[in-house]
């Protein structure tokens, strides 16, 4: 789960790391009264999404007067912000974020991500901040400094005061960096977070260390122990059928295709996306139903795949371990008829548990279902039933 | 011979009288595997499908010499329990867990490394199928009459893509020696190459079918020990070809987020390392097929 920019600060402020004032809103007035409530004459009007380069894209705005807040404040909410991160759709802004913008002398790159080749928390920090950390490791690999965590005892005072040395920092700014990296760390730990990542880390004229930008990203297996990060859920930065899913549980990644896809297990349905393009198709959609296909999910997932528009044939691979073919047979069969889709060709292939019930239960439903034997049949049969509806 | 369990290997399921556990434990039983105990705190001193149940796995340990566990544990406590188990001595624990936060793991990873290594456990999964050595035992939640006995390998990340695999297999009359799920997490137990180490040894297993996705650098780090070391044909297939990056496929760890992460780029890896790519997943049997003709 990712969370938007005010709210990693806020989280990051809660554990000790310093953050220039700010304040949300909602709508222009509401950014021209933060203004007014921040004080100063300088300030940055921030679109709040979930993806980054919103620089380059327009999405963040200097202003000298509370008119220059109002405009861009007015000029970013209700709009879609297109940048490099967030595919040609956009993302809603409907929240921006007014801060205070006082001048820096240095930016920093600080971030810390769940390794998962090392199985440890790996911290990256580089004297090259306000840029991505692609283009950081390939511009000046050589200056990256890192600190692998030891899982046991967490990271160390010395390791940050080590990489805040070697940041070249004076010893103001060195004893207020040590702060920074052990609160982000703490935050990073103690929320269950997988990516954080500030940048830029900026050093003030007068020593302060301020992070000035920050990503936070939270593994979404810790979320039930983590009520306070669930609430921050903006569900309109996600794609609004993922959404949908999301609330029955079920796996659902939209892609560009015409053939929608119901599988049951990760692999087994990207498997199924495979099959269908080596078959010549196009798939739809990513969805694992998971393992237990009962008839209401098996409907919950024809009603989200048939949501796509371009979906013009429905293909069903089932392998029924856990589950039993004969419900999620039952499933198909009383999915097709509630939800009126006999429209759409569909294209069920069953194998596993109880497979002969499951194929007795389409044969003798009525319902013109185009059965498959294995995962190849069904791939074909699914796309030579797209071309018949040209 | 095979791999990691057999008829007489004696198990231990944790969480036994909880639905999933519950329901499983009697499917293991059915399928013949040799389960001795169950651990559930606070149900100590009860039977369960005729097991006796025990409230610490230290305890079912002492009390049945159980060397194999499996967890059927919610999310939240499964660490814990994986660790119980580790502690007590078991060397074989297979968790079929979805759902454990990723720092939970870490933790364990790093708790197994206070055992020396040749007495440290073998975690299988989470987030997997299990394993099962077919006409043998099963510790796992896979339909044990789509596995015919035979001499090929197969491990996999999926569960679902293991089956699809062996009833692709059972098909063209071939059969698996052992199959193992090693999970969709992205910090996970043993990887593809813990097990490859096992085949090599393993006179029944004549050729090895390995099944990744996206995500992770496990495929890569196999195939490049496998060139280097392996004796027997190892047939490769990486899913997801069509999986845009940064999106996460429905298991945590299969991800497209660096590079080399990607199915095209596995499989090239898998290829320059001398692995048989299967063509598609349809044609899974049919490869192994071909090349056990050849070997």
């Amino acid at each position: 789960m990712d969370v938007h920019e005010y709210q990693a600060k806020e989280i990051l402020a809660s554990h000790g790391v310093a953050v220039p004032p700010g304040t949300v809103a909602f709508s222009p007035d509401q950014a021209v009264y933060a203004a007014t409530e921040l004080g100063g004459s300088n300030w940055v009007v921030k679109a709040q999404i979930h993806a980054g380069a919103r620089g380059k894209a327009g999405g963040v705005r200097f202003c000298r007067t509370y008119h220059e807040v109002q405009q861009a404040a007015r000029e970013l909410l209700g709009k879609r912000l297109v940048t490099s991160q967030t595919g040609p759709e956009g993302k809603p802004v409907q929240r921006v974020y007014i801060e205070v913008a006082d001048p820096f002398e240095r930016e920093i790159y600080l971030g810390f991500v769940l390794d998962r080749k090392l199985e440890r928390v790996r911290m990256i920090a580089s004297k090259h901040g306000g840029m991505d950390i692609e283009e950081i490791a390939k511009n000046t690999p050589d200056e990256l400094l890192q600190v692998i965590v030891e899982p046991a005892v967490g990271l160390l005072p010395f390791q940050a005061r080590d990489i805040a040395f070697q940041l070249g920092l004076n010893l103001k700014q060195v004893s207020r960096a040590v702060q920074t990296i052990m609160g982000a760390y703490r935050a990073f730990r103690d929320n269950d977070a997988t990516m954080l990542e500030i940048n830029p880390l900026v050093i003030t004229k007068d020593d302060k260390v301020l992070a000035l930008d920050a990503k936070m990203s939270f593994d979404d297996n810790a979320l039930f122990r983590r009520r306070n990060i669930v609430d921050m859920n903006d569900p309109s930065q996600s794609d609004p059928r993922e959404a949908q899913a999301a609330e029955h549980s079920l796996n659902y990644i939209g892609l560009d295709g015409e053939i929608g896809c119901i599988v049951n297990g990760a692999g087994l349905a990207m498997a199924t996306m495979d099959m269908i393009k080596h078959a010549g198709g196009n798939p739809a959609n990513f969805l694992d139903v998971g393992g237990g296909a009962s008839p209401e999910r098996v409907a919950t997932a024809f009603r989200l795949v048939l949501s796509d528009r371009r979906v013009k044939v429905v293909l069903v691979n089932i392998f029924a371990g856990i589950n039993r073919c004969d419900w999620v047979a039952q499933g198909v069969v009383d999915a097709v008829r509630a939800e009126r889709i006999e429209d759409v060709p569909l294209v069920v292939r069953l194998a596993g548990t109880n497979v002969e019930a499951g194929r007795k239960i389409i044969q003798e439903s009525g319902i013109p279902i185009i059965t498959a034997e294995t995962l190849a049949d069904a791939a074909e049969k699914a796309v030579a039933a797209y071309k018949n509806t040209k | 011979m095979s791999i990691l369990i057999d008829e007489k290997t004696p198990i231990l399921v944790q969480g036994v009288t909880g639905d999933k556990g519950s329901f499983h434990t009697k499917e293991m039983i059915d399928y013949g595997s040799n389960v001795v105990a169950g651990v559930t705190p606070g149900k100590g001193g009860k039977t369960h499908h005729g097991v006796p149940v025990f409230n610490t796995v230290k305890e079912a340990v002492r009390e049945t010499g159980a060397q194999a566990s499996i967890t059927f544990v919610a999310p939240a406590f499964c660490a814990d329990a994986i660790m119980e188990a580790a502690d007590a001595g078991v060397r074989l624990i297979c968790s079929i867990t979805d759902g454990i936060p990723a720092q939970d793991m870490m933790r364990v990873k790093r708790y197994f490394l206070r055992f020396p290594k040749d007495r440290r456990p073998m975690l299988v999964g989470p987030n997997c199928a299990g394993i099962i050595s077919p006409g043998k035992s099963m510790l796992g939640i896979m339909p044990g009459h789509i596995y015919n006995r035979g001499p090929v390998g197969l491990i996999s990340r999926s569960g679902t893509l293991g089956y699809e695999a062996a009833s692709q297999l059972k098909e063209l009359g071939l059969g698996v020696s052992t199959s193992v799920g090693i999970g969709g997490d992205p910090i996970n137990g043993s990887s593809f190459l813990d097990h490859l180490v096992l085949f090599d040894k393993d006179p029944e297993t004549e050729a090895v079918l390995l099944i990744g996705e996206i995500g992770g650098p496990q495929e890569a780090e196999a195939s490049a020990w496998i060139k280097e070391n392996f004796s027997k044909p190892v047939i490769g297939f990486v899913a997801g070809l069509t999986a845009p990056k940064g999106r996460r496929m429905g298991h945590a760890g299969a991800i497209i987020s660096a590079t080399g992460d990607s199915a095209a780029e596995k499989t090239e890896i898998m290829k320059s390392f001398g692995l048989t790519v299967a063509p598609n997943p349809a044609e899974f049997g049919s490869t192994v097929a071909r090349v056990l003709k050849r070997a």
